[in-house]
């Protein structure tokens, strides 16, 4: 049994992590996406990635979640390495992993209801009543129990998104993965899905992974952060730790600040060349 | 939606069910059993497997086969008669005949006066090869040129 | 000329590339029908959205299709004294060539760019890698239905094409333009072989259908995934579904009519 844990500081853990990453590496198209990371996605903790934007950070949901297999390193998922997995051990293993896609990816032929269904019906050989219960409760547990007769197209995109949440939810996984879930979300919306995340977790004893660019709504519920750039885990440790850092690649990022050792200018020649130099 | 499906599916059967039998010959096709015999022509022009056999215009069997005989060089043609057909004189005399002035050829039979009849594997011994059109041509300008 | 020669080569290889995606892609389809047959709505759906949606236009242009037939054929023959035999002539027209071939375009034109679309809008949409990550596979789920609704469906719209062709054709020719009813059924009936002519009409339109649907349901899939490979992806399913019909066709009458 695990110990309730009284502030998120504590990272000692007596299970094992959930989802052991080690000497990932990936290239796409030419480019290096992961270059060596190592990470541990402890259990029953909200575990949040961060980065800029283009680090590859969907692509590692992808590599968790056995879509995209790394050109060298291992990850493991409760103790077993995803790519080395049949078919259809695989697939007994994506039913045990939610993934909430940054668009919601909700069946757009299927009312908010069915789509909440969907896994029950593909997975589960639940009778109806039993069945409208349970997913009723999803949509409860996500506040859109009201909903469910629209069709995703009515659907605003917070309100897509916490059906998906719901669908995601619907077979009771012990993972579940988030893709950028605060993009361009208005303040309520955002504030909604914050809170929703951060229970869902603690409610149902998940381990949830969290990919995202917004800074403060991602430290305020994450117990653990990795931060990643250029193919490599730059700092990790809890949300306050990262905010304080020393680093100054980390400072930047965290507080976002516009010229660092990221900078704000791209590459180009001396500007006095370029307005007074030769005529081109 | 499930109604329209098969509105669809029906449809389509009873279209295929109308080309086969009021546009293609399978409502005329005649499966009845038959009993072969042969004959021998010199030459059987155009003639092709699944020609009509025809005795007084009627349809009576089909050509079933064609073959050639290398040792007296001529053509070896088997007739499937329909078995209804069973009173077949055995010295009934065999033509190909052309349909129309340019069309397909066929097989034609004249009945002999033979009390015995035609049975499997019985041959035909008269026979009338078919009309060629070139060596019509050119026995006309050859009888031409020769009054001249 | 370096450069266009590498240039070629690439381009060769990608084509390689594609059809290797393409026949893989197809065994997974085949082997997908295994769950067609477990769940049958699936099936009954995509018919009615390939299948009853594009007789329309199927029936229309059967209709027209044969109408002009009977009239061009009609002036043609008329020169010959033989118009006798333009319910012939109409009738293998269509079943031997113009049924399977012109369905088959119309439905490469309409039925196929809409799978395309809907396939390469479900995968911009991640709905098919949400499918995946549900455990759903989503050729099995997506694909594979539609495969075969395609596939069933083109015999039947070129058979309803061929049979609005003739009755159009025979409204034409005995009807406006003086041919004899009973020649023109009659000369039909005793020319007109229902395996060499009506069989060898259905074995292309099913050899159609099997080929159409697949580059319809494969250039969905393989799409790039945004707003513009999906549109890219549909144009280039119309373009090479009808130029492989065409092309099929031309190496199925060599092999068929002799």
């Amino acid at each position: 049994m695990r110990e309730s844990m009284s502030t998120a500081e504590r990272r000692e853990e007596t299970d094992e992590p959930l989802v052991r990453i080690r000497d990932l590496h990936f290239r796409r198209g030419g480019r290096t996406i992961f270059e060596g990371v190592d990470m541990d996605i402890p259990r029953g903790r909200v575990t949040a990635i961060m980065g800029p934007s283009g680090t590859g950070k969907t692509t590692l949901l992808k590599l968790i979640g056995g879509q995209l297999a790394p050109d060298r390193g291992t990850i493991e998922v409760d103790g077993r390495n995803v790519h080395a997995l049949s078919r259809r051990a695989l697939y007994r293993l994506r039913t045990r992993m939610g993934m909430l896609f940054q668009s919601g990816a909700l069946l757009t032929d299927l009312d908010v209801f069915e789509n909440v269904a969907f896994p029950l019906r593909e997975h589960t050989r639940l009778n109806e009543p039993m069945l409208r219960k349970l997913v009723l409760l999803k949509l409860e547990a996500v506040g859109l129990r009201g909903a469910r007769h629209l069709m995703p197209a009515q659907l605003s995109g917070g309100m897509a998104r916490r059906v998906a949440l719901a669908r995601a939810m619907a077979l009771d996984p012990m993972m579940i993965l988030y893709d950028e879930p605060f993009t361009g979300q208005d303040p309520i919306s955002m504030g909604v899905l914050v809170k929703l995340i951060r229970r869902l977790n603690d409610a149902a004893r998940l381990t949830s992974i969290l990919v995202s660019h917004d800074v403060q709504e991602t430290c305020a519920i994450a117990d653990w952060v990795y931060v990643i750039s250029d193919g490599k885990v730059i700092e990790s440790g809890p949300p306050r730790r990262l905010l304080e850092s020393g680093s100054e690649w980390t400072r930047q990022f965290m507080h976002g600040l516009p010229d660092g050792p990221v900078p704000f200018h791209y590459p180009a020649p001396d500007l006095e060349r370029d307005l007074f130099g030769e005529a081109a | 939606m499930e109604i329209a499906v098969g509105a669809f599916v029906a449809a389509g059967f009873v279209a295929l069910f109308f080309l086969a039998m009021q546009v293609s010959n399978l409502g005329a096709l005649d499966t009845s059993e038959t009993y072969e015999v042969t004959a021998r022509f010199d030459n059987i022009g155009s003639l092709k497997v699944k020609a009509p056999v025809t005795m007084a215009g009627v349809e009576v069997g089909r050509v079933s086969g064609i073959g050639f005989d290398q040792e007296r060089y001529q053509a070896v043609v088997t007739l499937a008669i329909y078995e209804r057909y069973d009173r077949i004189p055995d010295d009934t005399f065999a033509k190909i005949l052309t349909a129309g002035l340019l069309g397909e050829q066929y097989v034609g039979l004249d009945p002999g006066g033979s009390e015995t009849y035609l049975e499997q594997g019985d041959e035909i011994e008269i026979t009338q090869s078919a009309m060629v059109l070139e060596e019509v041509i050119g026995q006309f300008i050859f009888g031409k040129a020769k009054e001249e | 000329m370096k450069a266009a020669l590498a240039r070629l080569g690439s381009a060769t290889l990608d084509s390689v590339g594609t059809l290797g995606r393409a026949a893989l892609l197809l065994l997974r389809i085949l082997e997908g029908q295994a769950e067609v047959a477990r769940k049958p709505r699936l099936l009954l759906e995509q018919l009615f959205s390939v299948g009853v949606l594009t007789v329309l236009i199927v029936a229309v242009s059967g209709l027209f299709v044969g109408m002009v037939l009977s009239l061009q054929g009609y002036y043609v023959l008329s020169q010959f004294a033989a118009e006798s035999t333009l319910g012939v002539m109409v009738a293998a027209s269509l079943l031997r060539e113009l049924g399977p071939v012109v369905t088959a375009l119309l439905f490469a034109g309409r039925a196929g760019s809409a799978l395309t679309a809907e396939i390469g809008l479900m995968k911009a949409t991640e709905q098919l890698s949400g499918l995946e990550m549900m455990a759903v596979d989503p050729v099995r789920r997506v694909l594979a239905p539609r495969f075969l609704a395609g596939f069933l469906a083109m015999p039947l719209l070129a058979v309803l094409f061929s049979t609005l062709g003739v009755l159009g054709g025979w409204f034409v020719g005995v009807g406006l333009l003086g041919v004899d009813d009973g020649t023109w059924w009659g000369q039909m009936q005793a020319r007109i072989d229902w395996s060499e002519d009506l069989g060898n009409g259905v074995v292309k339109s099913l050899v159609f259908g099997f080929v159409c649907t697949w580059i319809a349901v494969f250039r969905g899939y393989d799409c790039v995934p945004t707003s513009a490979g999906v549109s890219r992806a549909t144009t280039r399913t119309v373009v090479h579904a009808s130029l492989a019909v065409l092309g099929l066709d031309f190496v199925l009458t060599a092999l068929m009519f002799r």
